[in-house]
């Protein structure tokens, strides 16, 4: 094909090809970063917490009337929790994982170190990783005679005296160990919490994914500790069943604790996966608003070159009704439209991808966006040409049934 | 003329409908996005308290030792309660108000309603005259009350609407969190969105139902929700016991009249800082922050990402909907070059053929710019039906509807403008010659 004569009358149509460039440039831009937000969105909302979601339910109450006695009120809780038919084990977590409200501290790996390593999502509780089902893989789990209640050990920090503490040990997940040790045995070393409070790492787990999992790197980073909260409207029971009877289990643990103590309200009560259906709303609905984008963009773009293209089509009847009397076949005028639309996409996506680029450099300093991978750039050029094509086939088989006889009538 | 022309216009448009309606259509869906999502983006970013906001400020002292989870200069986003409690016990500004914030539960007097929690905020004397929350019946309490830790409480008007039927219940007694309080002031309508001063409990879409003294607050032990940073050997409170002193976990705020007494109060926090220092309290040389209302909102960037993200793609879709408008249009004009070039030959004006352009592709940009006003109606109709916490805010304001109108009018002006000036720029009769 001759692309000569093609340029040319582009040449003739200067505004208008350059409009329809830009929209194509802008497009392409547009769809090109708008589309690796959504990947990047799906990827974070496809986190793995490390825990047996779909068989947990959580439950948050809080009292009428101050409670006497938190941890006597929590300790009969799990007991009474633990008669109802169905749950397979409970506990009482301070935190859950991606529940939004977090608790983190910040973590030395030397007490005289003046800033921390790093900040590590908190857990305190008994039997935390085992009631959420987050594996062991390596060391043990805490034992019960290294509970202790918290106000135990506030008093204690606040008093400066750490001394009467019983052994301090955690249980930290493999991500934390993999940055804080990479490669060493992390079994036995010890996290400071503050200058004095350092606590034996005594087991791993595979993951267990903080509460405020905003950041991919760092959401992995969480520690156990041995720390008995008592109860009050921050700490949520956690019961594990089985996925298919969890709604009952859940009413039936909700009747069996008000019957327990009736002088409290329920402020929570629902299954896990709506705790990180909650968690990943508006990632959700941002990447259902971008798909929107996309589809509206790529539409308008398609109609206005469906538009332009009749246009010409139109306004080239009688240049296509010469051509077709000297000879050009029905073949020839087709293939003139389309590539005449080839040329003019490619165009637009070379300026489009320098636009993508620079959109891409904004939002990296505006938003903590990575940079664009150069796998998107052909992505988005194979799509344009593709619309680009479907949409000037009907303007050009339009033009290709133009009879030769046009060029013997005047206008 | 003017008739004329837009009779002319109206029939060249309705010779091709679907070029017309497609024209139309991106005009309206570009102008509908952007200001569904600029108004969204308009609401959050809003003076809450519009005409106080200048003379409110939130002074921040840096009571850490050396290390601490809060990373740079940047002071503590909150005071400790010792702090707290010696800056508001100094007066050194106009009004001052310390605060935190918490939940408690009711019990109704009535056995109908059952017991319930409601958001509350402790804080002290000035709270309401400084933010200027409008009381419907009854009034604050005063700073002896705070001393007395006396059992007032001011109510919201929601729940004077659900406990007493929206009476004026002031002088009755309310049943939170254990013990009995007297009802001094039921407020008005009042929620300010951002909840400028804790964003802790979230910047939108939150009001609290209950407002009690916080030194009765802190004496009943009642819970305390929000942030709580600490550093040393403290603790963020579990059960009765509250966070540390080395913990920040109050709000405090100032107001300050006129911008010499800011500089004075700035001064203040400074010399402030270094008598903690010499005190032994304070660690680190002063480090102190005096900012108002609207730089602290910014400063904590309050406005989600996303939201400013979806403006973003709204004016680039307003954008291609633009250029391909425009494109469709000229294509449209340049197509006409003979009829035009015959106007020109007989004698119309450059002017003239301008002003007929200008005319078509005006009424496509005006009906497009009305069609987007209507979508923008229902997108944010689309947008208070979402679960997000500032659903409810996403309303059209008159600054709004005015900036929609004039985007609607810029909008059709830049779509017609290029395509009639350039379509009229063709040599009289040289069409003509062509064919």
């Amino acid at each position: 094909m001759e692309l000569r004569p093609i340029l040319s009358t582009l040449r003739r149509h200067k505004t208008t090809s350059w409009l329809l460039i830009l929209e194509i440039a802008l497009t392409c831009a547009i769809v090109c970063n708008a589309v690796f937000m959504i990947g990047h969105r799906l990827q974070h909302m496809d986190m793995t917490t490390g825990i047996d979601e779909h068989a947990l339910v959580q439950i948050q109450l809080a009292a009428i009337a101050p409670t006497p006695d938190i941890y006597a009120r929590a300790r009969e809780d799990l007991a009474v929790l633990r008669q109802v038919p169905g749950v397979q084990a409970v506990a009482l977590t301070n935190q859950l994982p991606l529940g939004g409200t977090s608790s983190n501290a910040s973590i030395k790996l030397d007490p005289a170190q003046r800033e921390p390593t790093l900040s590590a999502g908190t857990y305190f509780g008994e039997d935390i990783p085992q009631t959420m089902g987050a594996r062991l893989v390596a060391g043990r789990h805490l034992q019960p005679d290294e509970i202790v209640n918290a106000d135990v050990v506030i008093k204690a920090l606040a008093g400066g005296n750490t001394k009467g503490l019983p052994v301090a040990v955690t249980v930290i997940t493999r991500a934390l160990a993999d940055r804080l040790w990479p490669g060493q045995n992390p079994l036995g070393k010890t996290i400071y919490l503050t200058a004095q409070v350092g606590v034996r790492v005594v087991g791993v787990l595979a993951d267990l994914v903080r509460a405020n999992a905003y950041n991919d790197t760092t959401a992995h980073y969480s520690v156990v500790l041995p720390l008995f909260m008592g109860a009050g409207k921050d700490q949520s029971y956690i019961i594990r069943t089985r996925p298919q009877v969890r709604e009952a289990v859940l009413n039936a643990a909700v009747a069996a604790l008000k019957k327990a103590d009736p002088a409290r309200v329920v402020t929570q009560q629902r299954t896990y996966d709506e705790v990180r259906g909650k968690f990943f709303a508006n990632d959700r609905a941002m990447a259902g608003i971008l798909v929107g984008v996309i589809v509206a963009l790529l539409t308008v773009t398609a109609l206005g070159i469906v538009g332009l293209a009749s246009f010409w089509v139109g306004q080239r009847r009688r240049t296509i009704g010469v051509r077709r009397a000297l000879g050009a076949t029905r073949g020839d005028i087709l293939r003139y439209f389309q590539t005449e639309n080839f040329l003019i996409v490619s165009f637009g996506i070379m300026l489009g991808m320098v636009l993508a680029y620079g959109i891409n450099l904004f939002l990296m300093m505006h938003y903590e966006l990575p940079r664009l991978p150069a796998i998107y750039f052909p992505i988005g050029a194979l799509v344009l040409w593709i619309i680009g094509q479907l949409a000037v086939l009907g303007p050009a088989l339009r033009a290709a049934a133009v009879p030769p006889v046009v060029a013997t009538r005047s206008v | 003329m003017f008739g004329y022309y837009l009779d002319l216009a109206l029939r060249s448009l309705r010779r091709n409908k679907a070029l017309t309606a497609l024209m139309v259509l991106a005009i309206a869906l570009g102008i509908g996005a952007s200001m569904t999502t600029l108004t969204v983006l308009h609401v959050l970013s809003g003076d809450p308290l519009p005409g106080r906001s200048g003379t409110l400020y939130y002074p921040q002292v840096d009571a850490r030792d050396d290390s601490g989870i809060m990373p740079g200069k940047e002071p503590p986003q909150q005071v400790t309660e010792i702090d707290g409690f010696n800056l508001l016990h100094a007066k050194r500004a106009d009004r001052q108000a310390l605060m935190t914030g918490g939940s408690v539960p009711i019990r109704p007097d009535s056995a109908a309603i059952d017991p319930f929690y409601v958001e509350a905020r402790y804080t002290t004397a000035d709270f309401f005259a400084m933010f200027g929350a409008p009381f419907r019946y009854g009034h604050g309490w005063n700073a002896a009350d705070d001393e007395a830790k006396a059992r007032d409480v001011v109510i919201s008007g929601e729940l004077n609407e659900r406990l007493f039927g929206g009476a004026n219940s002031v002088g009755r007694t309310l049943r939170m969190a254990g013990s009995l309080f007297r009802i001094v002031g039921v407020l008005g309508d009042w929620a300010p969105s951002p909840h400028f001063y804790d964003l802790n409990t979230g910047a939108y879409g939150y009001a609290e139902q209950v407002f009690m003294p916080l030194q009765t607050a802190l004496d009943l032990h009642v819970d305390h929700n929000g942030s709580s940073d600490c550093w040393g050997n403290g603790t963020g409170g579990v059960g009765r016991i509250y966070p540390s002193s080395s913990c920040v976990w109050m709000q405090f705020w100032v107001q300050l009249d006129t911008p010499a007494k800011a500089a004075d109060y700035k001064e203040f926090l400074v010399h402030y800082s270094e008598q903690q220092k010499a005190l032994g309290r304070f660690v680190k040389a002063p480090n102190v922050r005096l900012r108002d209302l609207m730089q602290w909102l910014a400063h904590m960037q309050v406005v989600p990402d996303d939201v400013r993200l979806q403006t973003g793609l709204a004016f680039g879709f307003l954008l291609v909907c633009l250029v391909n408008t425009v494109g469709l249009m000229l294509a449209k004009f340049l197509r006409r070059s003979a009829e035009l070039s015959v106007r020109r030959a007989l004698g119309a004006s450059r002017r003239a053929l301008f002003a007929q352009l200008l005319i078509e592709s005006g009424v496509v940009g005006l009906v497009g710019g009305v069609g987007g006003l209507l979508l923008a109606v229902l997108g944010l109709w689309v947008v208070r039906h979402r679960p997000s916490d500032y659903a409810a805010l996403a309303h059209l304001d008159p600054a709004m509807l005015l900036t929609t109108f004039l985007l609607a009018l810029g909008a059709s002006l830049l779509a017609g403008l290029l395509p009639a000036w350039r379509a009229c720029q063709v040599a009289p009769a040289l069409q003509l010659k062509s064919n």
